[in-house]
């Protein structure tokens, strides 16, 4: 009886000796421009070349700016971090989809939507949020720098085994209730640190009912709640999503990868070290008020007083929390205002995002004083979405339309926000600065941001007057 | 990754709790493309005053710690974030060990990594060593792996625990990378047995 993790690691395990890391294969090792140069470094350094270069592909998503990519960079060290990638993947045989190309996008855009990211496989990146690929069944997680290394001079990395951590939910998600809800809910139960140590696996009727989206904004998030990687395990709708896809199986070797891939679930009785049943029925459009991603409400309730908080610990950390983000204990989380909305991320980005705010902003204008910012998780996304008019429905709403990149996700370009400034954000971290020095972020699901937008503070999306 | 066996070199204290990667290497020096070149920024904002000029007092800008190649440290050293730029820009700076009662878990390990040994001793024993770093005459230590001790001045010597797998690792020189290596046979063998670049539809 084994799990689909147990299954994957087993598949990929190349040598295990007692009291020491196991050794395993690397099927696919995606790169960018921040973390990459010290790994290409140090196998200058020690004359090594990659193991199987025709296994690592890059893009360029982190620093770039997502206005005028054309013209020289403002910045001039992201520019350099751009150059020096360039020039890396030349000289050791990596494939580059560089800025000028559609396929162009970031990272965990880019693998899914080439047909790159398949069941089954081990996937790795030096960037935390790898885990978004677990939505396709396979085990995906980031690394560090010595990592990247390793993993390109052997194809294969050192690891201890984790846990396997089950997190059920099923029913139907009501109206105004996206995936981003569901991973924010699940956050809120089981914490920030909930999952360390553990590979989470989602199992249940509302994952099976949701599309390949989002189930990768919800696997995203899964190292926000400290766990190892995520996992949701294939069917025909991952299938259908691979289809097709530049890099995707054809012929008969697409029949034989669906065979296999249909063997990759849990066994029915395999035993997990620990579960947790969430009822899709309790879930509401989630917001958070906090500096760390597990510190959410629900739209219609208020930012906990100190008495909510569980320990004396907490409520330190509670106090904290309210000096940096400004706000009172019990305040309505709905009587919060914002200075800024940011639609974009690895976690916000893909094309059902981008219809879910579009929906939304339809008809409407962006409240007066409000920075407003769509940025599309790659040029592919960008161009459908304006074939089907959603591009229109932003920019005549007041909406910034913009190029693919990290942006404002993480502030290394010039999309950051000012000190004091308060987002409504689709992306995955909400920590003091990630989006800019003293800047407050907010984290919801694409539609709550599109409202917060247009409303010019939280609305319940649930209560939205739709205009079409 | 060099090889760590036996060490003497001389000992500069800094003993205070919880001194934190942002502290070792402020997050304004990430931004560079390569892994060595970071000793110059090492404990930068304790070292140089806004203006880049050094700060006097601080215990690496003494002339008799010039050359200092052993830190030793006050408990929690290394907290904070995973940046491998820690230990980088330790050893860039001509550390080979870091010696504190405990250490944050993440650079703990970067450090074992990177060949740059921490070693855990009793929280009196580093304040002994610590003073006698600080006393009139700057001290070597020696950081014997193999027999995992460390001897200081007036026949001071204790012993200390490590990993045992790890401790091989630094003795032969073995990086993450080279141990790995001695198992080419087991990868090139996976490698045949299943086709590994035969899920990529060629394009
Ligand atoms: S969008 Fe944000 S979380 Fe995702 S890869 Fe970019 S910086 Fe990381």
């Amino acid at each position: 009886m084994k799990t689909l993790y147990d299954k994957i690691w087993e598949r990929h395990l190349v040598h295990e000796d007692a009291g020491k890391p196991s050794l395993l294969y690397i099927d696919l090792h995606l790169i960018h421009e921040v973390t990459s140069p010290q790994a290409f470094e140090g196998l200058r350094l020690a004359g090594r070349r990659l193991r199987r270069p025709e296994l690592t592909f890059g893009t360029i998503d982190h620093a770039i700016p997502t206005l005028n990519r054309n013209l020289p960079f403002r910045d001039p060290i992201a520019a350099q971090q751009v150059a020096t990638l360039r020039a890396n993947c030349r000289e050791f045989g990596v494939r580059l989809y560089d800025l000028d190309r559609i396929e162009q996008g970031i990272i965990h855009v880019f693998g899914p939507e080439q047909g790159l990211t398949q069941p089954g496989m081990t996937i790795v990146c030096g960037d935390s949020h790898t885990s978004t690929h677990g939505a396709f069944g396979a085990l995906a997680f980031g690394i560090g720098t010595s990592e990247v290394e390793h993993v390109f001079a052997t194809q294969c990395l050192q690891q201890d085994r984790s846990k396997n951590f089950r997190v059920n939910v099923d029913g139907g998600l009501p109206f105004g209730v996206t995936p981003k809800d569901v991973i924010l809910g699940i956050l809120n139960v089981i914490g920030a640190g909930g999952g360390a140590g553990h590979v989470i696996e989602y199992t249940g009727s509302t994952f099976r009912g949701m599309s390949m989206e989002g189930r990768m904004t919800v696997c995203n998030m899964s190292i926000e709640g400290g766990a190892k990687a995520g996992l949701i395990a294939p069917d025909e709708t991952t299938f259908e999503y691979i289809k097709g896809r530049p890099f995707a199986p054809k012929g008969d070797a697409w029949d034989a990868a669906v065979e296999d891939w249909k063997t990759l679930v849990s066994d029915t009785r395999a035993s997990f070290d620990r579960s947790v049943e969430i009822d899709a029925a309790s879930l509401e459009p989630y917001v958070t008020w906090g500096t760390s991603p597990d510190m959410s409400v629900t739209i219609s309730d208020d930012v906990p007083d100190l008495s909510d908080a569980r320990d004396a610990g907490e409520a330190k950390a509670f106090a904290r929390m309210y000096e940096y983000m400004g706000i009172e204990p019990s305040q309505r989380i709905d009587q919060i205002t914002i200075d800024t909305a940011f639609i974009g991320s690895c976690t916000n980005s893909r094309i059902e995002d981008l219809r879910d705010a579009a929906k939304v902003a339809k008809g409407y204008t962006v409240s007066s004083g409000v920075k407003a910012l769509v940025v599309p998780g790659s040029m592919q996304v960008k161009k459908q979405a304006e074939d089907e008019g959603l591009a229109k429905i932003f920019t005549d709403a007041g909406f910034e339309w913009r190029d693919a990149g990290c942006s404002m996700c993480l502030g290394m370009n010039e999309d950051i926000l000012q000190p004091g400034e308060r987002c409504a954000s689709t992306s995955n971290r909400n920590f003091e600065g990630r989006q800019g020095r003293g800047g407050r972020t907010h984290l919801v699901s694409p539609m709550m941001a599109a409202a917060a937008a247009i409303a010019g503070h939280f609305v319940d999306v649930r209560d939205w007057e739709f205009r079409d | 990754m060099e090889k760590f066996t036996t060490f003497t070199g001389l000992a500069a204290p800094l003993f205070q709790p919880n001194i934190d990667t942002d502290q070792i290497i402020p997050k304004q020096f990430l931004t560079r493309i390569e892994r060595t070149g970071y000793g110059v920024f090492l404990f930068n904002d304790w070292r140089f005053e806004p203006d880049g000029s050094p700060k006097a007092d601080f215990v690496l800008n003494q002339p008799e710690y010039a050359g200092a190649s052993i830190l030793i440290a006050g408990p929690n050293f290394g907290c904070g974030s995973s940046r491998e730029h820690a230990p980088w820009s330790l050893m860039d700076f001509g550390f080979r060990s870091v010696i504190a009662p405990s250490f944050g878990d993440i650079f703990y390990n970067n450090s074992l990594k990177n060949g740059l040994l921490p070693v855990r001793l009793d929280g009196n024993i580093v304040a002994d060593l610590a003073a006698k770093a600080a006393g009139a005459e700057p001290c070597r230590i020696t950081v014997d792996l193999k027999n995992q001790t460390v001897s200081g001045p007036n026949g001071l010597t204790a012993s200390f625990e490590i990993d045992p797998f790890r401790r091989y690792c630094l003795l032969n020189g073995l990086d993450d990378i080279g141990l790995t290596l001695q198992n080419e046979s087991d990868i090139a063998e996976y490698e045949a047995r299943t086709d590994v670049a035969r899920r990529f539809a060629s394009v």
